[in-house]
């Protein structure tokens, strides 16, 4: 409020005629101002709230096959020694299935919670017959207990976390109940890493010749102003991109043939996780360049000068000092575009992620798919078990990416406390 | 002090003689070399976007006419209509609803930022804004999906609103573009000399009239800008269209219906299985080629009204 009290009290009254009325519009229009502000905090915070409520709450189970059923003499199937759970699986499986499950690891040799897991998942089935959000678990229990009381009598209602350690480190499978995505995370943190191979020394060598080298010419002006246009494409046209150069134009390399590695089982075609990795680098590579070559400006002048000063060389100069003394901002902008990288789900579709993977990704070779992209295939289903999951997934996800940042930033502290320069 | 010896290093120069001739260096060259390449690459990714999208969609429009593809208002590639209207419309609602709310509430925002708020509530504010725009786009689809529309559904009338709506979509999308949109206009406003405050206030304006009839006209370049770029951010926006706004190309004006943009039909085709070398495959290109054009356009034109206005006031 600059300017106000004084010139009340000597003013004129016909200088201050609409005084007050100017003054109540603007104390207005400063509450919009800030209204905005927090709508835009605000829808974070929503943001936020429904991933929670998502992630957990009660859901109502209903077994295929009655628990009860299956033991004699009153036990428990979880207190149940392993012979006799053999029995119980011997006699309620189909004898295709037995031999199947025989084949993958004989029944003798399994422990007795390998079995109970077994007569859980072949032959009692637990089935979602409805789920709830945290909110509605928290304020509304009375109300979901009542409602399964006449819809599912013999249902079961337990809280449920979406989130668990098994989901973390299990393979994908196609039940919402027992799916992990630790292949997702395999297949984020395989990708991420070809992405930044490529595109940090590419893009921080760019950054080093379009600051400390390139004279003023059409050429370089020409690549600067290019930079920034790229840094503005759509990344579904980078997707594009890839798609044609990667995966069709670069098949042999990309899926590994040119190396004599042949994947095992199906065939990637070019779809591989070094196609996606690839397509990513050149996504985020204007960015780490933009980055880069904003911190490489920041470093003083005096410290070339000196440097050169005493006889250093052009490259010692910039190898020695102008990169140790601009290191932490360009650890900073790298990470940033790297949680952009992360995040990116549109180029991964078009270069061609596989939609439901039956194995981990185990070279880079390998078909893919990514955290965000089992985010998109979750959420585009309509089953309410598969939102939950998307929710779930979408904690990975972000736990992911914020421990990248804090590790960002931690790192960065340090390279500041051993720099001799601010 | 220092007695002229033997110079281990360069032992050409005669002891007591500095030479301050260039010497070659071959490491430093390669080094060269190798910085001129990392920076051409940035060139390679525009001649590789440029030859991919014009060779696809140049056997595209060998069997389709421009003129067709480009006033065609029905898009169904199995009967052979590629008409782009339909998803070029559903682009553009989704981007304007972007717009209607990244608009006025990132102005409002930026104002607040630069003209109202301390130091310290300034540099509070600016990192949470920057979470928003940090925040993967897929989280947004899934927020629109199933917070949004069924929000939109429960204030709108269950029937009128489908399940998949471009209004929900561009709702959502107009909050990722806001931080984007206030954080450059913020930028346009805070470049506005002091001056022209100072004046303002002698002429006994409020601080309210400063800053709508004084400061936001004179950094008006720069908000034309951010909106420029916000919106072609809005037009290459994916994830959120794909998940939320529909599948299937529908030539409607209502917001409410489904409808499927550009960049949703690239995603949702190219997610299937497609073979190469059908028409199918080169339409994308075709469509990608659009986007591509249309996107460019807007950057250049936004980035050249930011250099205009700063040329004026630095």
């Amino acid at each position: 409020m600059m300017g106000s009290g004084e010139s009340r009290g000597g003013a004129r009254p016909d200088f201050a005629v609409n005084l007050a009325s100017r003054y109540a519009r603007g104390t207005r229009w400063r509450t919009m101002f800030m209204l905005s502000t927090l709508l835009a905090i605000f829808f974070l915070c929503a943001l936020i709230v429904t991933i929670v409520d998502d992630a957990f709450g009660y859901v109502v189970m209903v077994d295929e096959v009655d628990q009860d059923s299956l033991v004699m003499d009153g036990m428990r199937l979880e207190t149940m020694e392993a012979p006799a759970l053999r029995t119980v699986i011997a006699e309620n499986l189909s004898p295709r299935r037995y031999r199947a499950l025989e084949r993958e690891k004989p029944f003798s040799e399994r422990a007795q919670s390998d079995l109970h897991a077994v007569v859980l998942t072949e032959i009692v089935k637990p089935q979602v017959v409805a789920t709830y959000t945290l909110f509605e678990s928290l304020f509304d229990r009375n109300r979901i207990i009542q409602e399964n009381l006449e819809a599912n009598p013999d249902g079961t209602i337990i809280f449920r976390s979406w989130v668990t350690m098994h989901f973390l480190t299990d393979s994908l499978t196609a039940i919402p109940l027992s799916t992990g995505v630790m292949t997702a995370i395999k297949g984020t943190l395989l990708t991420i890493m070809i992405t930044v191979l490529f595109s940090f020394p590419t893009g921080i060598a760019a950054a080093i010749w379009l600051e400390e080298y390139a004279t003023d010419n059409r050429l370089n002006r020409f690549i600067q102003v290019n930079i920034y246009n790229l840094a503005g494409v759509p990344s579904i046209i980078y997707g594009m991109l890839g798609l044609a150069i990667f995966v069709r134009g670069m098949e042999p390399i990309t899926s590994g043939s040119a190396f004599g590695v042949t994947s095992a089982g199906e065939m990637a075609n070019g779809r591989t996780v070094l196609s996606a990795g690839l397509t990513l680098a050149i996504l985020i590579l204007p960015v780490i360049i933009i980055n880069a070559q904003e911190a490489i400006r920041a470093v003083p002048g005096s410290l070339r000068q000196s440097s050169l000063a005493v006889g250093a060389t052009k490259w010692q100069t910039i190898w020695h000092h102008v990169l140790p003394a601009s290191s932490d901002r360009i650890l900073t902008g790298a990470v940033l575009a790297i949680s952009r990288a992360i995040g990116e789900t549109a180029p991964l579709v078009v270069v061609g992620a596989s939609t439901f993977l039956t194995q981990d990704p185990s070279s880079v070779f390998a078909k893919f798919t990514t955290l965000p992209i089992q985010i998109y295939q979750w959420t585009s289903r309509p089953q309410s078990e598969f939102r939950h999951i998307a929710a779930a997934a979408i904690v990975v996800l972000l736990a992911l990416m914020l421990s990248l940042n804090a590790f960002a930033i931690i790192t960065r502290n340090k390279l500041r406390k051993q720099k001799r320069f601010g | 002090m220092m007695k002229p010896e033997k110079n281990a290093l360069h032992p050409e120069e005669e002891p007591g003689v500095l030479s301050f001739g260039k010497r070659p260096r071959p490491q430093e060259m390669i080094i060269q070399a190798f910085l001129i390449f990392c920076a051409a690459v940035s060139i390679l990714t525009t001649l590789g976007i440029i030859i991919v999208l014009g060779t696809e969609s140049s056997a595209f429009f060998r069997e389709v006419s421009l003129w067709e593809f480009l006033s065609g208002t029905s898009w169904q590639p199995t009967v052979g209509e590629f008409g782009i209207l339909p998803l070029l419309n559903a682009t553009i609602v989704t981007s304007l609803a972007a717009m209607l709310v990244a608009l006025p509430l990132g102005m409002g925002v930026a104002i607040y930022l630069a003209e109202y708020a301390s130091e310290r509530v300034r540099e509070t504010l600016k990192p949470i804004l920057e979470v928003i725009a940090g925040v993967p786009t897929v989280v947004y689809g899934y927020f629109a999906l199933t917070v949004v529309t069924p929000l939109l559904k429960k204030l709108l009338g269950e029937d009128s609103v489908e399940v998949y709506n471009t209004l929900s979509a561009g709702l959502v999308m107009g909050v990722l573009i806001l931080p984007l949109i206030s954080s450059m206009c913020e930028d346009a406003l805070s470049s506005v000399p002091r001056s022209l405050r100072e004046a303002a206030y002698a002429m006994g304006a409020t601080k309210l009239e400063t800053s709508t009839q004084i400061i936001v006209p004179a950094a008006f370049s720069g908000i034309a800008a951010a909106f420029i770029l916000g919106l072609s951010r809005a037009i290459g926006e994916t994830m959120i269209v794909a998940l939320a706004a529909g599948a299937g190309p529908n030539f409607t004006l209502n917001p409410l219906k489904a409808a499927e943009t550009m960049t949703g039909h690239i995603v949702r085709i190219s997610g299937g299985d497609i073979s190469y070398d059908s028409m199918d495959y080169r339409s994308l290109f075709a469509i990608a080629l659009v986007l591509f054009l249309v996107t460019l356009t807007l950057n250049m034109v936004s980035r050249r009204i930011v250099k205009k206005y700063r040329e004026v006031y630095e």
